[in-house]
């Protein structure tokens, strides 16, 4: 043999290169996940960048007179218009004064209206108020609209940005934070957009959805897997219920609208049917997960349980169900996460509707926050930009809040054995 | 055929009756086969078992002791494929006859495990247990004196007495099987199995729950498979041998380790096969 090393000298000469190896394997598993790390930082940077203007929305400061006359007619935009027309008493032609309306939201009467019906003494009185500017005049104080750019290329007037400026000397124009996008619902005017019809969509529809799917769920995973037997039959369950979990969620979405609306007859558009057709997509993801969380319960407690002589129920509630719990809250909660980002099965059975009311009931018509975010992705004015990525943003809180949630309960069911 | 069966039991299950005469028998195994799917675990085992005495199964691994000690309160139900043939009595009542229920079964003939498995629960919850899905205590101060007593019984009160309320898992190896065994006892069953219960235990553990089986002996009757011969020495009255699933003998502790008839016994108690 030519070969004069010991085994020892062997290894040693081998050790720098297993250390090499070892050391790449390490920076490999470090480098992809900078690299994920990096792309969350870039969409929730690119998210909350385009989003954050959303949160302000621009209002005038108008002296608003209650006119009796235009109180009768319901003519509360002409108030809006007096109250301009009085503010720059030099614009005097047609098509200026034209102009100089249009700086204001067509939701600046419906506001004056609501203060009106409030408190009714403010007929014939004169209130300063602060009124929800256009959406142009918005993007203009937000810089989406640039003011260096020639006249005909934008959508504000070289006429629109003195009146602007000068209401801006005079603080009667300010960027102030937007509650109506949280407490509004859907409108074609971006400046009266708000998320909250979305939001109790949304609530409603995944209450359905937890409610039904969560008891079958579990009650599916116990049955198939502490109490079935093991046959042909129940193989061909488990492949289905397997396969389901794949199943594109438009097709459920045309599941529900075959069966739900158009057999049962329930309403269109209603969170009902919404948080139906997500129990169906939802369901296969619980059920799995809670097989699971009860296989991964050692069978030394059962025999423990059944040695005592408690019966399979027994056995069932008092010791398996409880250390599965926190599994089946984990896969329960990536069902309802995946529920709350689903579009596609409720634009199959109407919650795309453009609904302005705020939901109150589960048959009420409402959409959802994806479907929502859709919508506004989908609309030409510039000033839904920023909406759809403010309602991202609330999507994700949404989703964030309800993983912490379930966090906590799996902390509190938790128990080590 | 019937008769050939006959002869061949007589001939697979040797009595090893040199000495003592015997107590009554508790409880009564015969032509006990059993089969996992196709394979046949136990095959025509006929075994008394003498109440108020520690019955020790001994024998090499997979010789079928723990598969029978499991058919003795009818665990083996819960295994696929399993299937028991023959009989076997408990104070002359086959267990295995139509109308018997598990659970009531279960309350008469306790088990204690291999491994310490103590509910994740408090200790008191623990022992509570069995009482409780029983319904054993009329009222609470009913039930905290079976826990108490069971806990007395088990040796294991002085050791938790103040912390009741803590998790049976939180015990050492030793005091988690002891829970164990007032666990079984605090629903005053008449028969405790055993498998193994000192496998996973150090010696000092061990000494302590040989020295419990014996006390409780006087209320109980006991059998326990084990893999140390010593161990069966020490604390059994009784021992049957198995090997390959088949009784090979049985008879008193002493007799089988001191006299034995078959060359298989003798082989292994002397530590030539196992």
């Amino acid at each position: 043999m030519s070969d004069t090393l010991t085994h020892s000298e062997r290894i040693e000469a081998g050790l720098a290169k297993r250390y090499r190896a070892e050391k790449r394997f390490r920076l490999y598993g470090i480098g992809a996940i900078a690299v994920a790390m990096a792309f969350l930082a870039i969409m929730l940077a690119a998210i909350g960048i385009r989003g954050i203007g959303a949160f302000q929305q621009t209002e005038v400061a108008l002296t608003v007179v209650f006119d009796e006359t235009h109180i009768k007619d319901n003519n509360w935009q002409a108030i809006v218009k007096n109250s301009m027309y009085k503010k720059f008493p030099d614009v005097t032609s047609r098509q200026d004064k034209r102009l100089l309306t249009h700086l204001m939201s067509s939701g600046a009467g419906f506001y004056l209206q609501n203060l009106y019906r409030a408190d009714p003494s403010l007929a014939g009185e004169t209130r300063t108020v602060w009124l929800t500017a256009s959406d142009d005049v918005d993007m203009l104080m937000k810089g989406a609209i640039d003011r260096a750019s020639l006249q005909s290329e934008r959508r504000v007037s070289d006429k629109e940005i003195v009146w602007i400026d000068s209401l801006i000397a005079d603080g009667a124009l300010e960027l102030k934070f937007n509650t109506h996008f949280f407490t509004g619902g859907d409108s074609r005017e971006p400046e009266l957009a708000g998320i909250f019809g979305a939001f109790m969509g949304s609530i409603f529809s995944l209450a359905v959805c937890f409610l039904l799917s969560f008891p079958l769920g579990v009650m599916t995973a116990i049955y198939l897997e502490e109490f079935a037997p093991k046959n042909k039959w129940t193989d061909v369950i488990e492949v289905n219920i397997n396969n389901l979990a794949a199943v594109p969620s438009i097709v459920f979405g045309l599941l529900g609208l075959a069966v739900f609306l158009n057999f049962f007859m329930l309403p269109r558009s209603a969170p009902l049917v919404g948080g139906m057709v997500l129990a169906l997509m939802t369901l296969p993801t619980i059920i799995i997960a809670s097989r699971a969380a009860l296989r991964a319960v050692p069978p030394s407690i059962r025999e423990a349980a059944w040695g005592m002589g408690a019966s399979s129920v027994q056995t069932v509630l008092h010791h398996v169900l409880p250390l599965a719990m926190p599994g089946m809250l984990t896969g329960t909660i990536i069902g309802m996460a995946q529920a709350l980002g689903e579009s596609a099965p409720l634009l199959m059975i109407g919650m795309v509707a453009f609904i302005v009311d705020i939901p109150g009931s589960f048959t009420d018509p409402a959409t959802a926050l994806p479907v929502q975010i859709f919508l506004w992705a989908d609309s030409p004015e510039r000033a839904f930009t920023e909406r759809t990525a403010a309602a991202i943003i609330v999507l994700l809180v949404f989703l964030v809040t309800m993983n912490l949630i379930a966090v906590v309960l799996r902390k509190k069911f938790e128990r080590r054995w | 055929m019937e008769l050939a069966i006959h002869t061949d039991v007589s001939a697979n299950a040797r009595v090893n009756t040199q000495g003592h005469t015997s107590k009554p028998h508790k409880v009564t195994a015969e032509g006990v086969n059993v089969f996992y799917g196709n394979k046949q675990a136990l095959n025509q085992v006929n075994l008394d078992i003498p109440s108020n005495m520690v019955t020790a199964l001994i024998g090499p691994s997979g010789c079928g002791k723990s598969t029978f000690l499991r058919c003795l309160n009818r665990m083996n139900d819960v295994v696929d494929g399993c299937r028991v043939e023959g009989e076997i009595n408990l104070d002359g009542e086959n267990i295995y006859a139509r109308g018997v229920d598990v659970v009531h079964l279960r309350a008469r003939v306790g088990m204690v495990f291999q491994k310490p498995n103590p509910f994740p629960k408090s200790i008191y919850d623990n022992v509570a247990y069995g009482p409780r899905i029983h319904g054993l205590a009329k009222s609470r101060t009913d039930m905290d004196e079976i826990v108490m007593t069971s806990l007395e019984k088990a040796g294991l009160l002085d050791e938790v007495r103040d912390r009741l309320d803590a998790p049976g898992t939180g015990l050492s190896g030793g005091q988690q099987q002891r829970l164990c065994i007032a666990r079984a006892i605090a629903v005053e069953p008449e028969v405790i199995l055993m498998d193994e219960p000192c496998s996973a235990l150090d010696p000092i553990a061990t000494a302590k729950i040989e020295e419990l089986i014996d006390e409780l002996k006087e209320n109980y009757t006991i059998i326990m498979v084990t893999h140390s011969m010593q161990q069966a020495a020490r604390v059994s009255q009784k021992t049957a041998f198995f090997h390959l699933g088949e009784l090979v003998e049985q008879g008193d502790t002493m007799d089988i380790f001191t006299k034995p008839i078959d060359e298989r016994t003798k082989a292994y108690v002397t530590g030539r096969i196992g």
